[in-house]
């Protein structure tokens, strides 16, 4: 690596282009959005920049501690069973046939790439009234002779609720938390595994002693990669949580789309990026605690 | 006496059978849905449950649904025209960021890293500041010397312009990323010798260093393209009346009720992402052999 | 007679493709220095890791203390491993490293604490053990493995490869530190490596494995002045391999017809016959100016072809005829100082008794 001043001209020519364009299109819009965060509304279109804390302590407000509350509670329980899910997976790739694992590896990200849109569209799709997964057990319920037995089979609510957002985080964000897990399992040097083993501790003992420090980067870094979008997901609990699973990114849309109180929905999106620069400050100070240790 | 002994490996747990159906469990969960809107897209029923016969009359209507069309044709222009900026930017910052030192260079690496992390909807509505303050701002044009500009940014595509600075802010750090991680197997002697058998310092990027990260530089081309095709949020916030967009046009259709047109529509939008990022992922295959 | 710590019996394994360990059966004596000697990809730490039951799914038997390890898993093996990387817990102190195996299996803290303690003292890291491993040296690192297999008390201690990772002189103090502590500790050390200086120097017995099989199992001495076959008199240091046929066998020894010597009489006690080498070691060897005074050795007139000067010794490449290259090692005494010349003719001769017949 050399030092810039070695050659200005090439230095400038490949900074330029990100620096300027990043400038533009995303610091220059979040300077302004969380300057309009301190901001009042002096009539339907003009905003004054007064200093003023009262968007955010509006936030504070009983209804808008509850939709945090719930963002919150939602995002973390959809975080934990992802990471339930994705870490055997990851674990199970990892372990599989070299000869298998791009395949394997490939399965998993690949409905990461169809759109976000899409995949929860298709979920509605299983999950409603009339849908595959209620159809499928009135079929088994009719197999089961229960219809004549019991009566006719009674369509679950299965959309439209908490549950119903927190499996549609799940199933559109798994696939995420599988990658940072998958490369730290990789580079997880076995002869740890065997040590551990070899000095008499059980499977289970080496999975919790050794195993999951030893890839305690990975974990962190895929709950944040998981979490900080969850957190302010707007188009799963809009399209799965109908009304009454609102969370903080349907606030913040109903501030900008309907609403118009652009002062507070900015409070609020400053409040998900202070919560992500907290996420990411926790994920470098345990990234540089492990550091020495296990070189990640 | 010889004995087969069957036990599996202390670390072989590819082959414990837990594991294995907890995986064939996982990838059904994952695929039953996708694979069943891809199904029903050929279904011939409007209840969409029940297999009436195949019939490709939902790719019809979709086609025939104007709107729909130029949706889906503004979409793949903000795609291409988002790869071709953010592919050029992104590579040149990749370029930076690997061969320079200099001040608050953690710094810099931090921010460049930020449209990635930070919550989309953030981004989303911040762009919509901007560009409403810029409106605000050109409005007061409207009769003077720069009245060109308006009308010049209200043709196609230059009207999907807005949208397409935006996709590319948030996807050329991912490009710069990938061709980074495919410039890091790099190896710096390679420069060095070709200066040394007297090559300029263009010349030997041109003949050294690009052909060396080409396959980073396609993967992260592809990786735009998906990602300023699938992006749903940011153009929520940025679209205006004129230049609605794929995702944010089936994005109105689904809130009105599941149907097999979308499911036609939404099949043709996954195998467009799903060919380019399988061609991204053979493209950036082989950086593991050599790296 | 004592009852063997380990026997291995018929024990075979495959890959697919290949077989790693091919019908391989010895026994090693408690307290015994053994080594596993052989190039790489020959089996020796595919056996080693079946021993430890890291490596499963092949056939035969390997017993330890008459208890047969069919089916036993690794964590319940009353044998400890010291791994080629050390892999030392990088997220535990030494302490805790040293203390892991004991804690696993339920030893109570009161015990463990001196344990761990006279572990460390034992490899001389008593100062060092509330340090985390990336703050040792390799050296350092390595004492910890040992440590934390020996706290263990194990009836085998099983080392793979313990000194490739370290440098030539911290290699050749660890060598003598290990035999230290073989002695000290008295139990049975099994040790892989590739390296035929390490294995001699520390080990008691050493099996010599190619290809998945044993050529030849023999205390290091034995080994190196009487190899069974080529590939083992090869290995093990230099050699001249002459290639001869035998022509008739007599009380007074084997003649054969050899490249470059013409006829020779070779004193030998097995069997003899068709095409074989002869086998002699280069310091065997002596250079002369003129044809040796002794009738009866073996002696063959050459040209220096190339002289290798290594301070003490000097290997000398001398080309005969017929094509017959010989290595000879010469003591860089006065005798030597005008005779190692490039293309000067000499005489290279030696004793016939120090010839050794190997049949293919």
């Amino acid at each position: 690596m050399e030092s810039w001043k070695q050659n200005k001209a090439v230095f400038w020519v490949t900074a330029l282009p990100g620096v300027v364009w990043l400038l533009l299109f995303f610091l220059i819009p979040l300077a302004l959005i969380w300057g309009m965060s301190f901001g009042e509304k002096t009539s339907i279109v003009d905003i004054e920049i007064t200093g003023t804390l009262a968007n955010y302590l509006r936030s504070f407000e009983a209804v808008y501690v509850k939709i945090i509350w719930k963002s919150i509670w939602i995002s973390v329980i959809s975080t934990a069973v992802c990471l339930a899910i994705a870490y055997p997976i990851a674990f199970g790739i990892c372990f599989s046939p070299a000869r298998w694992r791009p395949l394997l590896l490939l399965l998993v990200i690949l409905p990461f790439w169809i759109n976000l849109l899409i995949r929860t569209y298709a979920l509605i799709a299983v999950f409603r009234t009339r849908g595959t997964l209620n159809f499928t057990l009135e079929w088994l319920w009719d197999l089961a002779f229960l219809d004549k037995l019991v009566g006719p089979y009674q369509p679950l609510e299965l959309l439209y609720n908490n549950g119903a957002v927190i499996v549609g985080m799940v199933y559109v964000f798994m696939p995420f938390m599988v990658l940072p897990l998958y490369a730290t399992i990789e580079r997880l040097d076995r002869s740890y595994l065997e040590a551990s083993l070899d000095l008499g501790a059980s499977q289970w003992r080496t999975f919790f002693s050794v195993t999951v420090p030893l890839t305690m980067p990975g974990i962190v870094s895929g709950i944040i990669l998981v979490f900080i979008p969850m957190l302010g997901m707007f188009l799963v609990p809009d399209l799965l949580g109908g009304t009454n699973a609102i969370m903080i990114g349907n606030v913040i849309t109903d501030q900008f789309k309907a609403a118009n109180d652009w002062p507070f929905g900015a409070a609020l999106s400053f409040l998900l990026m202070y919560v992500t620069f907290a996420a990411l400050a926790v994920r470098a100070f345990i990234g540089s605690r492990m550091k020495g240790g296990v070189g990640v | 006496m010889a004995k087969r002994k069957s036990t599996r490996g202390p670390l072989e747990y590819g082959k414990s059978p837990w594991l294995i159906l907890f995986g064939i469990v996982t990838f059904i969960v994952l695929y039953a849905p996708i694979a069943q809107l891809i199904a029903f897209s050929f279904n011939d029923s409007k209840r969409n449950i029940v297999w009436r016969g195949f019939t490709t009359k939902y790719y019809a209507k979709a086609w025939n649904d104007a709107s729909l069309v130029e949706a889906f044709v503004n979409s793949i222009t903000i795609a291409v025209m988002c790869t071709v900026i953010a592919t050029i930017i992104g590579t040149a910052t990749a370029l930076w960021l690997w061969r320079f030192r200099f001040p608050a260079k953690a710094a810099v690496e931090g921010v460049m890293a930020l449209p990635i992390v930070i919550p989309e909807i953030c981004m989303g509505v911040a762009v919509l500041v901007l560009y409403s303050r810029v409106g605000h701002w050109m409005r007061g044009f409207e009769s003077g010397p720069i009245h060109w500009w308006n009308e010049l940014f209200s043709i196609w595509p230059l009207n999907l312009g807005a949208i397409t600075a935006a996709h590319v802010a948030f996807s050329f750090p991912f490009v710069a990323v990938v061709v980074r991680s495919r410039l890091a197997g790099f190896n710096r002697e390679y420069e060095e010798a070709s200066k040394d058998l007297g090559a300029s310092e263009w010349q030997t990027f041109w003949n050294v260093v690009l052909p060396f990260m080409m396959p980073g530089v396609i993967a992260g081309a592809l990786l735009s393209f998906t990602l300023s095709l699938d992006d749903f949020v940011i153009t929520f916030f940025t679209a205006g009346p004129e230049t609605n967009t794929f995702p944010v046009k089936v994005y109105s259709l689904v809130r009105r009720g599941v149907s097999p047109d979308i499911n036609a529509a939404s099949t043709v939008l996954i195998i467009i992402t799903l060919v380019a990022t399988i061609i991204a992922m053979r493209m950036q295959a082989p950086q593991k052999s050599e790296g | 007679m004592t009852k063997p710590i380990i026997s291995i019996r018929n024990v075979t394994k495959r890959y697919p493709g290949v077989v790693a360990v091919d019908n391989v059966s010895f026994d090693i004596m408690p307290n015994e220095f053994f080594a596993l000697l052989g190039p790489s990809g020959c089996g020796k730490t595919t056996l080693l890791r079946m021993i430890a039951g890291l490596e499963t799914s092949g056939t035969g038997d390997i017993i330890v203390d008459d208890q047969n390890m069919e089916g036993v898993p690794a964590n319940q093996r009353p044998v400890n491993m010291v791994f080629q990387s050390y892999a030392v817990f990088p997220h535990m102190t030494v302490r805790d490293n040293v203390a892991y195996g004991l804690k696993v299996t339920g030893v109570a803290a009161a015990e463990r604490a001196p344990r761990v303690e006279e572990a460390l003292e034992m490899v001389q890291l008593g100062s060092m053990a509330d340090r985390k491993p990336d703050q040792l040296s390799g050296g350092q690192r390595q004492r910890v493995a040992l440590a934390r297999a020996l706290v263990k008390r194990p009836k085998v201690l099983l080392l793979d490869e313990p000194l490739s990772a370290l440098d030539a002189k911290l290699r050749e103090h660890m060598q003598l530190e290990l035999a230290r502590l073989q002695q000290v500790i008295g139990i049975t050390f099994i040790i892989v490596t590739h390296d035929q200086d390490e294995a001699l120097s520390m080990a008691d017995r050493i099996a010599v494995m190619e290809k998945g099989g044993v050529r030849q199992i023999a205390g290091p001495e034995e080994l190196y002045e009487k190899p069974h076959s080529r590939f083992v008199a090869d290995f093990i240091g230099k050699i001249n391999l002459i290639d001869a046929t035998v022509s008739g066998v007599s009380k007074s020894g084997v003649t054969c017809k050899a490249k470059g010597l013409g006829e020779v009489i070779v004193p030998h006690d097995g069997e003899a016959s068709g095409n074989v080498s002869l086998a002699v070691r280069p310091e065997k060897l002596v250079l002369s100016a003129e044809p040796p005074a002794s009738g009866s050795d073996i002696s063959a007139r050459g040209v220096i072809r190339d002289v290798a000067y290594y301070g003490d010794v000097s290997n000398v490449f001398v080309t005969c005829s017929d094509g017959l290259e010989l290595a000879v090692n010469v003591q860089n005494d006065r005798a030597a100082a005008g005779l190692l010349e490039n293309g000067r003719e000499v005489y290279a001769s030696w004793h016939p008794s120090d010839t050794l017949i190997l049949q293919e």
